[in-house]
């Protein structure tokens, strides 16, 4: 190595480091990868949100391809979230599913007659011990189920219209086309 | 006054000294100091990922007092540590762990410093030696001629010029 060269050693490692560090900077270390990534649904049985007489579960959901979207009152994100979601229940292409997470059950049936109501059906889950076996950290969160009722997606936060229309649109087409 | 003040944030700032003292486990009981201890070591180890620089004992997050309850109800229940470390890694992942697992995704964590200093050692080995070499410095017989003289040590010839 010419002793010119050599000079630029610490140079190239501090490109490198400094590359590095910029990109730390543009990521949001509130966005943990879920390990539940391809892994089958977490089994769960709960009363519905609207009728706590009727159940809910992972088996009725099987064969199709089906969004679970994480929620609750005291969350203000989903409330911003909820306009996304009224807009994609309307285009009719996925079944979206909520899991009221420690939640007030008078409290959640007001806000879904104020805002509208984009889910098939809700879970309501109280104690957020379902909430816990899909990892739930921070609401909102959704996941996007497939036919063999295997996790495919997670978004942490609230969705918006870009995220739907650039990854969960085409993410449920793919789906929607796969055997199942 | 300006001492006054100086004293006032001193104390402020050892207030905000950070402690368990913020959550309370009167909550559970345990039937021996030893059972409270494996509990109080437990959610030392596990990260709440609600306000992630705090460990599960020290954060009074919803999430963090479910997830106690949680370990606390599975230590009851008799289940060891390795499979109630395994319960939470399965819903949250690795994050949880305040010790990353050693696997290949973070040989480079685990490792990295231990080839950075070996790499140092090598490079500074190198550069010892290397001096060595270089320590006598070559002199023409006309330099030591003219170092004597300074030198005065021939004063046979001291006073040319």
């Amino acid at each position: 190595m010419s002793r010119h060269l050599r000079y630029l050693v610490p140079l190239a490692i501090f490109a490198v480091l400094a590359a590095f560090l910029y990109r730390g900077l543009s990521l949001d270390p509130k966005l943990v990868p879920s390990p539940l990534i391809d892994k089958p649904v977490p089994s769960f049985s709960l009363p519905t949100l609207k009728d706590p007489e009727a159940m809910i579960s992972d088996t009725t959901l099987k064969g199709k391809v089906w969004m679970m979207n994480i929620w609750a009152t005291w969350c203000s994100a989903c409330r911003a979230e909820h306009e996304v979601l009224l807009h994609l229940a309307r285009t009719g292409k996925i079944s979206i599913y909520g899991l009221n997470y420690k939640d007030k059950r008078p409290a959640a049936i007001r806000w879904l007659q104020q805002l509208g109501d984009p889910y098939v059906a809700n879970a309501f889950d109280e104690q957020g011990r379902v909430g816990i076996d899909w990892g739930v950290y921070g609401a909102p969160e959704t996941f996007i189920v497939d036919k063999q009722g295997i996790i495919r997606y997670k978004h942490i936060g609230p969705l918006s219209i870009d995220i739907v229309n650039n990854e969960i649109l085409p993410l449920i087409l793919e789906l929607e086309s796969a055997a199942g | 006054m300006k001492n006054f003040l100086l004293v006032f944030f001193v104390l402020v700032g050892l207030g905000a000294v950070p402690s368990h003292a913020g959550v309370t486990l009167e909550a559970f009981t345990f039937e021996t100091p030893d059972e409270e201890e494996r509990f109080k070591h437990l959610i030392e180890e596990l990260r709440c990922l609600v306000c992630q620089n705090q460990s599960l004992i020290d954060s009074d997050a919803e999430l963090a007092h479910d997830l106690r309850a949680e370990v606390y109800t599975m230590m009851q229940t008799g289940r060891p540590d390795d499979e109630i470390i395994q319960f939470l890694v399965a819903r949250y992942g690795d994050f949880v762990l305040y010790n990353p697992p050693i696997k290949p995704s973070t040989y480079l964590l685990w490792f990295g410093p231990f080839v950075l200093l070996f790499i140092a050692a090598l490079l500074l080995l190198r550069a010892v030696l290397r001096q060595k070499k270089t320590t006598a410095p070559q002199i023409s017989t006309e330099e030591r001629k003219r170092l004597d003289q300074m030198l005065g040590s021939n004063p046979a010839e001291g006073n040319e010029k």
